[in-house]
C-alpha cells in the first residue's frame, strides 16, 4: 500500500523485462521507468523490440520475465482489458484498426462501455449522446450531434485519430502509450496533436511516445530512450543530445573502418528530380543520380527511402515534381514502365514483396524476363534454366539447383535471388531498398560486389538502407535523407561515420 | 496494398508464424510423412479403389459402353472445371459459372428455335456472350475492386434471371408457342445434336473435346509466359506487380477464359437435352468447385491445374455413374458431390502443409 504523502515516483516502471518468441529473444531485459507529467520519447530502429514492448504494455503480448509496476504497485496485464483497469491506455499506429466503421461515431466513442455491456444493449442512439459528448469533451472537441450521430467511417484521419485519443483519456489514464501518432497527419493536424500531448502531461499523466522524427521528439520530450538489440541502450533528460540518441540506436559502428573502396565517379545524370515531395508533410527536394557510380541512401525508417525508391521505379508516382530519364521528361505509372526501360527495384520487403510462395527457383528468376525465354508466348524451360543456372553461379547461391522452391532458402541466398535475377536482366538504373536486410555477412559481401560490378560498367546503382556501415561498404556517393529532405550529399571517402550521424539527426527547424 | 502499408510503417513484430514453415524434409515426422503421402495420393488411390469396387460389384460398370458414358457425363463437368481452374489460378473463383452454363443452354435454344439459324450460329453466339460475360466479371472484379467471391456471386443471380425474361420464365423447344401467339419456327439442327451424340471412332465428341480443351488448358498454363503470368499473380500479386506483370489484365484475363469454357460446357450440355431447359447448368458450380479443388491437390500439385481437374472430373464421374447403377437416388449423388468437395478442401487448408490460396489480397 502507498499512503497519500509517500506518492509513488514513477507512474510505470517495468523491471527486467524478457520476451522470447520461439528462440528468438526479442526483449532482453527491459527497464524503464516513466514519471507522471512527463513525456518520455521512445527510440529504436527496425527490428529492436520496440513493437513487442508496446504490445506487453498493451496487453497484446504476455511479458516473459521481469516485472510491471503502475504507481509503484506490482501488476499483471495479461489482456488489453487488463491493460487499461490498470491505468494504461495505447494508441496504436494503425488507426484505422481502432475505429469500428459502421458503427456511429458516438458509438466509437463508447466503444468500450458497449463491448463490456456498461451500457443498455437496446436502446435508441440518442440515449448514448449524452454519454458521447462527455467523452468527447476530454478532448475539448465541440462535435456536433450530426457528427456524433454519422458513420465513424467518414470522419477524416485527424478526426478518427482525435477519437481514439479521447476514448483512451476517458478513463484518465496514468500512462498514455502513442505509437507513431503522427505518420498519417498533416503538418497543422500533427501541429494539433503536439497541443494536445503537452495538455495531456501537464494534467500528469506519463506519455510513452514512440516515433522516428527526430524533430517532434526534440520539441515535445522531457526525456528520451533508445532501445537497441531488446535493451536500452540510452537514457537522457532534456537538453536531448539526437546526435547521441542516434548513434545508440544504430549501435557501435562508427568503431568500424571501411576498407578503401576504389571509387567511382559517375558524370553522366540518369534520374534527375526537381520538386519531388516524398513524404505528405515534407519540402519537395531536387537530385540527380548518376550512371557509373554507386548512390548510398542513408535515412532511418519513414525518412522517405522507399518512396524515394518506388516513385523512380514508377510503382508510386511522386506526389508532386518532376523527373527525367536521360534529360528527357520521364512519369512512369507501373512497374512495367520502370521494367521495360532496365529500370528496376529490389523492394524493402522480401518475403512480402518479392517472393513467391511454392515457387521454384528458375521461374521466381525469369519472372519479369519472360520475353526472354518464349518465342510466341511459349516458354523455352532450356533457357529458363539456363538463366537461372547463370544467376546461381554468378551469385553463388546455395541451393540444390534452379529447381528448388526458393522458400526453402535461407535469407541471404533468397536475397541473392532477387538481386541476381535482376542483375542478370542488364540494369539501366537499379535500385535497392534495404537489401541486405535478414542477409548474413557473407552473402552482404557478395551483393555489394555485384552492386559495385554494375555501376563499374556503367549503371546507376542505387543502395538505400538505415545502416551506415552497409552503406559505407557499398557507395560513392552518399545522399543523408531525413523526414524526406536532402540533409548531406557528399562524396563517400569524403565523410566519416560521424558526420552521416550527426546529418542523420539533423533536425528540421519548426 | 495493406500489407506493403504495414511494411512501410517497419513496425514487424517477431513473426511467430514464421515457426510454422514447412520444416525441410530431414525433420519431418513419419506422421507428416504419412499426411503428405495421403494429401498426394489420396484422390489417385480413391479413384482406384472406387473404380475397382465398382467394377467388382456392378458387371455392367466396366463395359466400354458405359465407360464411355461415364466419360461423357464428366465431359461437361471436366470443362466447367478447368474453367474454373484459371479463375483459381489467378487467386479468385466464379461462383457464376453454373448459372453461365445455363445462360449457355437458352441462348443456343433461342438462336435456333426462335431465330431459326443453325448450329454453328447459336454456337458462335453462345461463346460470344460467354465472353462477354466473362469480360463483365473482368470488369467488376478488376476495374471495380469487388471481391470475386462477391461479385461473381452477384452475376449467378443476375444471370438467372435476365434469361428467363425473353422467354417468360418458358423452357425453349422446338414448336412452343411464342408471345404473339405463333408457333416458334425453328429447331435443334441435327448438326448441332451431333456435338453430344457424335463420335469420334469409338469415342463420343464430348471426351474429345474434353481431352482437347484439357490439353489445351495445361499447355497454356504450364507452357506460355501467359500462363505464367497468370500464376504469378495467384501466388504473390504484389510481388508479380513489382515484377512488372499487369496483374489486372491478367485476372481480368482468367475470369474471360472460365466464362469462354462455361459457354463450351453449355453448348455440350444443350446438345445433350435438346432444349432450352431453365435449370440446365444449377448444378454445375458445385460439381466445378469440386473437381478444380481436387485438382489442386492431387499429386500434391497445391495450385489448380488442368490435369488436377480433369483427374477430379473422373472421380466424380466414377461416382455418379457406380451410384446410379447401384440404384441409389439422384439426392445421394448431390451428398456424395457435396463430400467430394469436402474433402477436397480438407486436403487443401488442413492436411496440407503447403499454403494454398484461393482469395486474392486486394
Amino acid at each position: 500500500m502507498t499512503s497519500e504523502h509517500a506518492k509513488p515516483r514513477y507512474a510505470l516502471e517495468l523491471r527486467g523485462i524478457e520476451k522470447s518468441f520461439g528462440a528468438n529473444q526479442v526483449l532482453k531485459g527491459v527497464t524503464l521507468a516513466l514519471e507522471p507529467g512527463c513525456v518520455t520519447a521512445l527510440l529504436g530502429a527496425n527490428g529492436a523490440g520496440k513493437s513487442t514492448l508496446i504490445k506487453i504494455l498493451a496487453g497484446v503480448y504476455e511479458r516473459g520475465a521481469g516485472e510491471i509496476l503502475v504507481s509503484g504497485e506490482p501488476v499483471e496485464i495479461t489482456s488489453p482489458l487488463s491493460a487499461a483497469h490498470n491505468g494504461i491506455q495505447t494508441v496504436h499506429q494503425r488507426i484505422d484498426e481502432s475505429i469500428v466503421p459502421g458503427l456511429t461515431v458516438a458509438e466509437n466513442l463508447l466503444f468500450e462501455e458497449l463491448v463490456q455491456g456498461g451500457l443498455p444493449p437496446i436502446g435508441s442512439l440518442r440515449k448514448l449522446l449524452p454519454k458521447a459528448r462527455a467523452t468527447a469533451e476530454t478532448l475539448n472537441l465541440s462535435w456536433s450531434d450530426s457528427k456524433l450521430l454519422s458513420d465513424a467511417f467518414e470522419l477524416g484521419i485527424a478526426d478518427a485519430q482525435l477519437l481514439v485519443l479521447a476514448r483512451a483519456l476517458v478513463k484518465a489514464p496514468k500512462v498514455l502509450v502513442l505509437d507513431e501518432p503522427t505518420s498519417t497527419l498533416s503538418q497543422a493536424e500533427a501541429e494539433r496533436l503536439f497541443g494536445l500531448i503537452e495538455k495531456m502531461r501537464d494534467q500528469g499523466v506519463a506519455i510513452l511516445y514512440v516515433s522516428h522524427h527526430l524533430s517532434e521528439i526534440q520539441s515535445l520530450a522531457d526525456r528520451l530512450v533508445v532501445l537497441r538489440d531488446g535493451q536500452i541502450k540510452d537514457r537522457q533528460s532534456a537538453p536531448l543530445d539526437m546526435g547521441k540518441a542516434v548513434r545508440s540506436m544504430l549501435g557501435e559502428q562508427v568503431a568500424v573502418e571501411v576498407e578503401q573502396l576504389n571509387q567511382l565517379q559517375g558524370s553522366k545524370v540518369a534520374v534527375q528530380l526537381r520538386g519531388v515531395q516524398l513524404l505528405k508533410r515534407s519540402e519537395p527536394i531536387d537530385v540527380d543520380l548518376n550512371y557509373g557510380e554507386v548512390t548510398g541512401v542513408v535515412g532511418l525508417l519513414g525518412a522517405g527511402k522507399s518512396e524515394l525508391a518506388r516513385g523512380i521505379f514508377g510503382v508510386d508516382p511522386f506526389r508532386s515534381g518532376t523527373m527525367t530519364l536521360d534529360g528527357k521528361p520521364y512519369a512512369p505509372q507501373r512497374a512495367g514502365d520502370g521494367v521495360r526501360r532496365r529500370i528496376y527495384l529490389v523492394p524493402e520487403n522480401r518475403a512480402a514483396e518479392a517472393m513467391l510462395p511454392g515457387w521454384n527457383l528458375s521461374s521466381t528468376v525469369t519472372l519479369p524476363f519472360m520475353n526472354r525465354i518464349t518465342r510466341l508466348g511459349m516458354t523455352n524451360f532450356g533457357a529458363e534454366r539456363k538463366l537461372a543456372r547463370e544467376v546461381i553461379e554468378n551469385f553463388n547461391v546455395v541451393t540444390t539447383g534452379p529447381d528448388q522452391v526458393v522458400d526453402a532458402l535461407s535469407g541471404g541466398n533468397q536475397q541473392k535471388v532477387v538481386v541476381g535475377r535482376w542483375m542478370s536482366g542488364d540494369p539501366k538504373i537499379i535500385l535497392m531498398d534495404e537489401p541486405f536486410r535478414g542477409v548474413d555477412i557473407g552473402a552482404r559481401h557478395d551483393l555489394s560486389g555485384k552492386a559495385r560490378d554494375a555501376a563499374a560498367a556503367g549503371a546507376c546503382v542505387v543502395v538505400l538502407s538505415s545502416d551506415i556501415e552497409e552503406i559505407r561498404e557499398v557507395a560513392d556517393r552518399i545522399l543523408v535523407i531525413v523526414e524526406g529532405h536532402i540533409t548531406l550529399d557528399s562524396r563517400a571517402s569524403e565523410v566519416d561515420a560521424d558526420l552521416i550521424m550527426t546529418s542523420m539527426s539533423e533536425v528540421a527547424s519548426r | 496494398m495493406t500489407q506493403a502499408v504495414t511494411n512501410k510503417t517497419g513496425q514487424q513484430a517477431p513473426q511467430p508464424k514464421l515457426i510454422k514453415q514447412a520444416a525441410p524434409a530431414s525433420e519431418l515426422t513419419p506422421l507428416m510423412r504419412v499426411q503428405d503421402a495421403v494429401v498426394k495420393y489420396g484422390f489417385v488411390a480413391v479413384t482406384v479403389l472406387l473404380f475397382v469396387y465398382f467394377a467388382a460389384t456392378e458387371p455392367a460398370f466396366a463395359t466400354s459402353d458405359s465407360l464411355f458414358a461415364m466419360l461423357k457425363y464428366a465431359s461437361v463437368t471436366a470443362i466447367l472445371g478447368l474453367g474454373m481452374t484459371f479463375s483459381m489460378v489467378v487467386g479468385g473463383m466464379d461462383m457464376s459459372i453454373g448459372s453461365q452454363a445455363g445462360l449457355a443452354v437458352q441462348m443456343a435454344a433461342m438462336t435456333m428455335v426462335f431465330y431459326n439459324m443453325n448450329g454453328t450460329t447459336a454456337g458462335l453466339v453462345v461463346v460470344g456472350v460467354g465472353i462477354l460475360v466473362g469480360l463483365v466479371n473482368a470488369f467488376l472484379i478488376v476495374y471495380c475492386k469487388i471481391p470475386d467471391l462477391l461479385a461473381t456471386l452477384a452475376m449467378m443471380f443476375v444471370i438467372q434471371g435476365v434469361k428467363l425474361i425473353p422467354v417468360d420464365g418458358q423452357s425453349v423447344s422446338a414448336g412452343m408457342v411464342l408471345r404473339d401467339g405463333s408457333v416458334a419456327p425453328g429447331k435443334f439442327t441435327s448438326t448441332f445434336l451431333l456435338l453430344d451424340r457424335g463420335t469420334l471412332g469409338p469415342v463420343p465428341l464430348p471426351v474429345v473435346i474434353m481431352l482437347v480443351l484439357a490439353l489445351v488448358s495445361w499447355f497454356f498454363l504450364s507452357r506460355t509466359k501467359w500462363g505464367r503470368l497468370m500464376y504469378a499473380v495467384g501466388a504473390n500479386p504484389e510481388a508479380a506487380r513489382l515484377s512488372g506483370v499487369r496483374v489486372g489484365f491478367y485476372r481480368g484475363l482468367a475470369y474471360v477464359l472460365t466464362s469462354t469454357f462455361a459457354s463450351v460446357g453449355g453448348l455440350i450440355l444443350v446438345s445433350r437435352i435438346g432444349q432450352g431447359d431453365v435449370n440446365a447448368g444449377s448444378s454445375s458450380l458445385l460439381e466445378a468447385v469440386a473437381v478444380a479443388l481436387v485438382g489442386t491437390s492431387v499429386l500434391g500439385a497445391g495450385k489448380a491445374n488442368a490435369w488436377g481437374t480433369l483427374l477430379g472430373a473422373l472421380l466424380v464421374g466414377i461416382v455418379l455413374t457406380g451410384l446410379t447403377m447401384k440404384g441409389f437416388q439422384y439426392y445421394y449423388q448431390d451428398t456424395a458431390k457435396g463430400l467430394v468437395l469436402l474433402v477436397a478442401l480438407v486436403f487443401s487448408y488442413t492436411m496440407s502443409r503447403k499454403k494454398v490460396r484461393y482469395t486474392p489480397a486486394t
